[in-house]
């Protein structure tokens, strides 16, 4: 092909010898790029059990002021998200742009329900004095003044999950742009596996906060 | 694309409530069964498999190239050297 744009659903951008190899490429960028995201929790999760050691009080009470059903039930909305776009996922490998599309609506709606859940938990706590920052802090919410840093930890580590899922939530508009273009092929789906790969991820992380948040 | 497998409606429905009834088990032993400290290890073990069960099946690792493997394995591995070292440290100072 020498003249116009590569139809990317048939053939590989000019620097990959083909389809799969452009492809794997892809897809292992993504990987990379989740190796990093653990990493970057991982340095959180860290400093949340090096404090959850020293200040084992304050953890138990921390825990206590968060709703563990909220939390619960936000972990299934999740894990219903990330069904929805491994199954997405699937119905695009196998060139089915409309069902995929189907797929990340949902994926989408629970990614807003997850949010809005998060929204009415982080007023109530900032009504309640329990935000460590901004002047908003009430010594006299806490019996234990470090429970002050454990609220540092579940607004930060849930902060920038929530930011992820934001994220995510632009991933899938722009993949449900794609997806009814009918962009993509048996042979081209790299980014909406890739969109999956990060919204698994996101879920991962999820997974571990909730117990170690709501209810240990 | 021959060289890539496609996961199958039904898997992916199994791997959803083997996660849902982990998340069951979760909460029913972390609010209902007093083990002590005990506690955290079964919560973190129980979150380590469904991590497992998301990275095998809904992320394809199952199925996956050992380069993709190794990058994610290496994360892990990093991250819990972080663990092992911080907690040497925290248990080892006066």
């Amino acid at each position: 092909m020498s003249t116009g744009k590569v139809d990317r659903r048939v053939e590989p951008s000019h620097h990959f010898d083909s389809m799969i190899q452009e492809h794997d490429a892809g897809k292992q960028g993504v990987w990379l790029f989740m190796a990093t995201e653990l990493m970057m929790f991982g340095a959180l999760f860290a400093g949340y059990f090096i404090y959850r050691t020293k200040y084992f009080d304050a953890w138990v009470e921390g825990g206590s002021l968060l709703d563990w059903r909220l939390g619960a039930f936000n972990t299934i909305v999740l894990l219903l998200s990330s069904f929805t776009m491994a199954q997405a996922v699937t119905d695009s490998m196998q060139g089915h742009n409309k069902k995929a599309f189907r797929n990340v609506i949902i994926t989408t709606a629970c990614a807003f329900i997850f949010m809005i859940v998060k929204y009415f938990e982080y007023s109530g706590k900032i009504h309640h004095g329990l935000f460590p920052g901004l002047g908003m802090w009430n010594p006299e919410a806490v019996e234990v003044a470090q429970t002050k840093l454990f609220m540092t930890f579940y607004f930060v580590m849930t902060g920038l999950h929530g930011i992820h899922i934001l994220v995510g939530i632009g991933l899938m508009v722009w993949l449900m742009k794609r997806l009814k273009n009918d962009e993509f092929s048996k042979e081209y789906y790299t980014s909406v596996e890739g969109v999956g790969l990060y919204w698994h991820i996101v879920d991962i992380i999820w997974i571990f906060l909730f117990p170690l948040m709501y209810l240990i | 694309m021959s060289g890539h497998h496609v996961v199958p409606f039904k898997t992916n429905l199994i791997t959803f409530l083997t996660l849902v009834v982990l998340t069951v088990v979760t909460v029913y032993t972390a609010k209902y069964v007093d083990l002590g400290e005990f506690n955290l290890a079964l919560a973190m073990a129980i979150a380590g498999v469904k991590a497992t069960v998301v990275g095998l099946w809904f992320m394809h690792l199952k199925y996956d190239t050992w380069m993709n493997r190794a990058i994610m394995l290496s994360a892990i591995v990093f991250v819990a050297l972080l663990f092992v070292i911080s907690a040497v440290d925290m248990f080892t100072r006066a």
